[in-house]
């Protein structure tokens, strides 16, 4: 675990809402197996929504993909789902913490909360990707993540279902880059 | 721009805390808790780290307001119902044999968690030979929770999730409507005991059939949760039961083996 730990030097965050399933769902089975770093997803969902995203989204990749845990350790070649109804948060040693504070933009797990607690700890090591969606959520995540030093990439909103949220980051020139979303997984293999 | 704290900010305050005030908060997990003391400095609009610590440090009101601020008291009437439906069908029927039932909150917040508890232990006959220990770090929520007094605006979520529980009975038959809150009934509050309890630093006060503490243990680090594991394990009666929120476990904890694990629940019965 520990050897894990010291080798992960890059992290990938993707935040999405209405629309960004689909985009997972045709990202996912593109990726490269040996992916070499870990990627964490943040979905807006009902509070109620159990285990069937997971099994919904591994059933697309043969990559391990799993509800992130409370204190476990991020490792790399996995893909983690930030679980519903709590925050997902990132410790100084690379673990994950929940928190079951106040929505945020009326989200739980926010964006936003995942994204800047994301970039205080992997600062330039970051890099952040905001999907489609119907909400501002993440559009301040994205800031704090380019403060840090990492990169804030967002879908090209005229390839999202629902634009708001990839719109609302790029009218607040938080973003580095837009990608339509067929490049996305182009992208990822390539970092 | 806003203030944030640093690593080394958060430990100069954490020291602070325990050396003015006696509060220790060095075993919380640090993400939360950093992201909390940011919102309050955002809140209260302090310009520096340097004067919201000389403020914590000189101003023992405002220690008051930052306790109350830094804890996450947020929490929900039949929170999982599938948790509250397994205390009806499963647990319940096994404490209703015996003569008394203690049940400890820990972390109960503004008691939510608390009044269902009491709803069920009406249901099932129970209330009458039930006490419930509701406690928390907060003196602040503790006072709300004693109220009984909840927004109406929640009531319709609860009733769903009450029903979602099994709960067969009118929900608003609880509680009075008064504007736009309601006034829970004073049959249940009346086997209620609320008093601050530090988890920290405050050791054990009773022998309890049932421990409830749910979404406390993840604000903390592993040793402090160790610490707790141990706590709850020297207030439980042989064969009483351990209930966590719904992503906390008492696996690779060091009790774990003297406890037995309810079937997919995260509930623990004491063993050994
Ligand atoms: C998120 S709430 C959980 C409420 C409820 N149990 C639930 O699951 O909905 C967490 C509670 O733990 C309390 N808490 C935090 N640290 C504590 C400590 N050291 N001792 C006792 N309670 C503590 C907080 O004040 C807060 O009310």
């Amino acid at each position: 675990m520990e050897k894990d730990r010291v080798n992960i030097q890059r992290v990938i965050i993707i935040g999405g809402s209405a629309g960004s399933l689909e985009v997972l769902l045709e990202v996912l089975p593109q990726l490269k197996h040996d992916l070499k770093i870990p990627i964490i997803l943040v979905m807006h969902r009902k509070a109620t929504a159990e285990s069937t995203l997971v099994n919904l989204l591994s059933s697309r990749t043969s990559i391990c993909l799993k509800e992130a845990e409370e204190k476990e350790h991020i490792r790399n070649n996995c893909i983690y789902l930030a679980p519903a109804d709590y925050h997902l948060l990132f410790e100084d040693d690379l673990s994950f913490s929940l928190d079951y504070s106040e929505k945020i933009n009326y989200s739980r797990p926010s964006i936003d909360v995942s994204f800047e607690s994301a970039a205080e700890v992997f600062k330039d090591n970051l890099v952040a990707i905001l999907l489609s969606g119907a909400n501002s959520d993440g559009t301040n995540g994205l800031r704090e993540v380019q403060q840090r030093g990492g990169l804030s990439i967002v879908q090209d909103p005229a390839t999202a279902e629902v634009s708001f949220m990839p719109r609302s980051a790029v009218d607040a020139k938080v973003a580095d880059k837009t990608i339509a979303v067929t490049e996305l997984a182009n992208f990822i293999n390539q970092l | 721009m806003e203030v944030k704290l640093n690593e080394e900010e958060l430990g100069l305050l954490l020291n602070d805390l325990m050396e003015v005030h006696g509060y220790d908060f060095t075993s919380y997990a640090k993400a939360s808790l950093r992201r909390r003391v940011n919102r309050l400095m955002s809140l209260d609009k302090f310009p520096s780290f340097a004067e919201f610590r000389y403020k914590i440090k000189s101003d023992s009101s405002y220690l008051k307001r930052f306790v109350e601020e830094i804890t996450v008291n947020v929490t929900e009437m039949f929170r999982d119902p599938s948790f509250y439906a397994i205390l009806r069908t499963k647990i319940l029927p096994q404490l209703a044999t015996k003569p008394f039932i203690r049940i400890w909150h820990a972390g109960c917040a503004t008691g939510e968690e608390v009044y269902s508890m009491a709803i069920l232990l009406q249901e099932a006959k129970l209330l009458n030979k039930s006490l419930l220990y509701a406690t928390d770090i907060n003196p602040d929520v503790l006072e709300e929770a004693q109220k009984g007094i909840f927004q109406l605006n929640y009531m319709k979520q609860y009733s769903e999730n009450y029903v979602a529980s099994g709960g067969r009975e009118d929900f608003s038959s609880y509680y009075t409507a008064n504007y736009d809150r309601v006034i829970f009934k004073d049959q249940l509050r009346s086997r209620m005991i609320f008093a601050t309890h530090n988890l920290v630093s405050d050791s054990s006060f009773n022998e309890f059939q049932l421990i409830m503490c749910r979404n406390v243990l993840i604000y903390f680090d592993k040793d402090l949760q160790e610490r707790v594991f141990t706590l709850f394990d020297n207030s439980l009666e042989p064969l009483g039961f351990l209930a966590l929120g719904s992503k906390e476990t008492l696996r690779f904890s060091a009790i774990e083996s003297k406890f037995q694990q309810v079937k997919d629940q995260k509930i623990w019965k004491k063993i050994e």
